[in-house]
């Protein structure tokens, strides 16, 4: 007989679509198409649909279409045009940010830069027009905006990276590329200039976050799958009852660590977490170059980084001969 | 059962990608522990030193009549014996044209010289040798920072070949102007390690061109005018990085405490060997090849017009000591010092080999 399950659900609903709860005046109409894919219905829901998209979805599509074009349009020029050489070489490509030459000018070449410029107007357009559509949906629906902010913790960071630090220090060359390789070998090219970022306590923060949202996501993860065989994942009537999964779950963790977290509180744990990560992280890059310059000697002299023995190599360029 | 062979095969497919290479390990640990600082070699009989050519014959004694008197036109070797210039050119013969190149008419000693008249500069490759015998003589008296005793001969970089195996030339300059500029990056390339990072490294720190600014982070705690150097100018010091690391077969650890890449205090000896290897291959470039752009056919020529030029893989091979450290120049002393400013030097007297009297070889 087939059972409910809660990962990789077997039992898949086929019925008149569910169409959600009427709009307040003044809202667009949602789309009208439904459909059940077999596929989202392995992963969670099966339903597809209705989608409220509004012009401000459709802005940030658009903007996002733009962006996503130039950017690879110009890694197709840069192999001539030449669809094969672009995928065997895409990891490679990029469209680089405009070099040191034209300080943060906005009016810079479109070969040199101005490309750059542009698709990352666009990107910024849409990302800030989803956010904003995140925010209006939630209200709509009478939600609190925590997705909305969590979201925007990632667009502080992407703004950071992209803008807001360029700006600060005055150059487009500070800013990361659009490319999958180039941004990565930015990121250590970064550390490297400024004197290794993992001295960066703010980047210090940003991890201890990150790792700690992978672990917090693993708890509670796991443990409401643990728990699923008590109907752990359908929360609403465990609260009152005794011996529910919910009460299992809290027993389980004051029993290994002492200490429960809440049915609530966990997910405000998670949620800080997650949104202190790239928010600590910005403040990191942000502080990096405009206000430290090199954050090894910035550890060194607050006690922060080990100092190790003097190998008793010295600079050649000042002794100017082996120091043996 | 059926899945648990599954299960099995899919535990092990990682391995398939893990790149593993067989064989005993051998770990030196080279650094403060903590820092991760350690060479790790696999245990391995061709680990040691190369097979280096052998001499042609013994070395004759530094008498009888110097090659000047004898032979017409000798304007670098001329204060040597005649018998030690014979073995010389024997042995360079040996390891430069050993067997026929691209014409057979210019096998071995045809290769430089017109076999009816020896004394002729008409082939361009003879008055390239020349100056290529006067770079050998300036890296083993002047660049004993980098070559240390072990020092260099041709063998070193042509290793059987009329032009050696690892050369480079300015990458070609018709760029995109209008759209996918790709800013002289971002290309998969084996010099700089397969890394989306600048291929121009070579121009920009190999010869006199660029600047010299390959330490990037600042001496200072805060930001000053001193240091504004962008993230972006940081990735060609990256790239160079890269290709020392490729040439030598290390990786950063080998020279750096990566705690901090900039404090010499913190690195090992061998960054400052390299220090000067960097100075070393711009100065050769510099005061030897470059200069000889105007010898060389078309067919010698990069995309730019100038000739192949050396970097660090041109010696090194992968290797950290060229030849894994073999040394041959005891065998041919007259590569070790100028031998038109200076006599050969006295068997006694080694210091001269390395003295203040060769400084003035260029």
């Amino acid at each position: 007989m087939a059972r409910y399950q809660n990962i990789f659900t077997q039992v898949q609903l086929r019925t008149a679509p569910e169409l959600g709860v009427p709009l307040p005046p003044g809202h667009d109409a949602r789309t009208n198409g439904t459909g059940f894919v077999h596929l989202f219905g392995r992963l969670g829901q099966a339903q597809l649909g209705p989608i409220y998209l509004g012009w401000m979805g459709l802005a940030s599509l658009f903007f996002g279409f733009v962006a996503i074009e130039i950017i690879g349009l110009n890694m197709l020029a840069s192999v001539d045009w030449d669809f094969s050489e672009f995928l065997r070489q895409f990891f490679w490509l990029a469209l680089e940010p405009p070099g040191p030459e034209y300080g943060f000018s906005p009016f810079v070449p479109l070969g040199e830069g101005g490309w750059w410029i542009i698709a990352g107007f666009c990107l910024t357009a849409s990302v800030l027009l989803w956010w904003v559509r995140s925010y209006v949906r939630a209200r709509a629906l009478g939600m609190g905006t925590h997705v909305a902010w969590a979201f925007a913790a990632a667009i502080w960071l992407f703004l950071v990276l992209g803008f807001i630090r360029p700006f600060f220090m005055g150059s487009w060359a500070e800013a990361v590329p659009f490319g999958i390789f180039p941004h990565l070998d930015w990121t250590a090219a970064f550390s490297i200039r400024y004197g290794n970022l993992f001295y960066n306590p703010f980047h210090a923060l940003s991890i201890v976050f990150l790792y700690g949202s992978v672990l917090l996501f693993a708890m509670h993860g796991a443990t409401i799958l643990a728990v699923g065989r008590y109907g752990g994942e359908r929360e609403i009537e465990q609260i009152t009852d005794r011996g529910t999964a919910s009460e299992r779950a809290a027993l389980f963790w004051r029993w290994t660590m002492g200490f429960n977290a809440t049915m609530e509180s966990i997910h405000r744990w998670a949620w800080w977490f997650a949104v202190l990560t790239p928010l600590t992280g910005g403040i990191g890059i942000l502080l990096t170059g405009t206000v430290v310059d090199n954050w090894y000697l910035w550890a060194q002299q607050h006690g922060f980084a080990p100092a190790y023995p003097d190998t008793g190599v010295t600079d050649p360029s000042v002794t100017g001969s082996m120091a043996q | 059962m059926m899945k648990s062979h599954h299960l099995i095969a899919i535990a092990l497919a990682p391995l398939v990608l893990a790149g593993c290479e067989l064989g005993s390990k051998e770990v030196t640990q080279t650094g403060h522990r903590g820092t991760a600082m350690a060479e790790l070699d696999v245990v391995d009989a061709s680990a040691s030193a190369d097979e280096i050519p052998a001499p042609p014959y013994e070395l004759p004694p530094p008498s009888g009549p110097t090659a000047g008197e004898v032979y017409e036109n000798v304007q670098v070797l001329s204060n040597i014996s005649v018998e030690e210039f014979d073995y010389l050119m024997a042995a360079i013969t040996e390891w430069v044209v050993p067997e026929n190149v691209d014409d057979p008419e210019r096998a071995g000693c045809n290769y430089c010289h017109n076999p009816a008249n020896l004394a002729s500069d008409e082939i361009y490759t003879k008055d390239v040798s020349r100056r290529m015998i006067q770079m050998t003589q300036t890296i083993n008296a002047d660049w004993t920072d980098h070559v240390q005793q072990t020092g260099v001969t041709c063998w070193t970089c042509h290793r059987g070949n009329a032009v050696p195996e690892h050369v480079w030339t300015n990458p070609s300059s018709d760029g995109r102007v209008a759209m996918g500029n790709l800013n002289g990056q971002n290309a998969p390339d084996p010099n700089v390690g397969y890394a989306s990072l600048p291929t121009g490294v070579f121009a920009q720190y190999f010869t006199g061109d660029g600047g010299d600014e390959i330490a990037v982070a600042s001496t200072g705690l805060y930001p000053t005018d001193a240091n504004r150097l962008t993230t972006m100018e940081t990735e060609t010091t990256y790239g160079l990085m890269m290709h020392l690391s490729q040439a030598m077969g290390v990786n950063c650890t080998y020279c750096h405490n990566t705690q901090s890449f900039r404090a010499w205090e913190l690195s090992t000896q061998a960054r400052a060997t390299a220090w000067f290897g960097i100075r070393m291959v711009r100065n050769i470039n510099e005061a030897y090849i470059t200069p000889l752009t105007g010898n060389f056919p078309a067919n010698r020529l990069g995309p730019e017009g100038d000739p192949y030029k050396v970097n660090c893989t041109t010696c090194h091979q992968g290797q950290t000591r060229p030849m894994g450290g073999a040394s041959m120049v005891a065998d041919y002393p007259a590569l070790s010092f100028d031998t038109v400013a200076a006599a050969p030097p006295v068997e006694d007297d080694a210091e001269t080999m390395a003295g203040e009297e060769v400084a003035s070889a260029e």
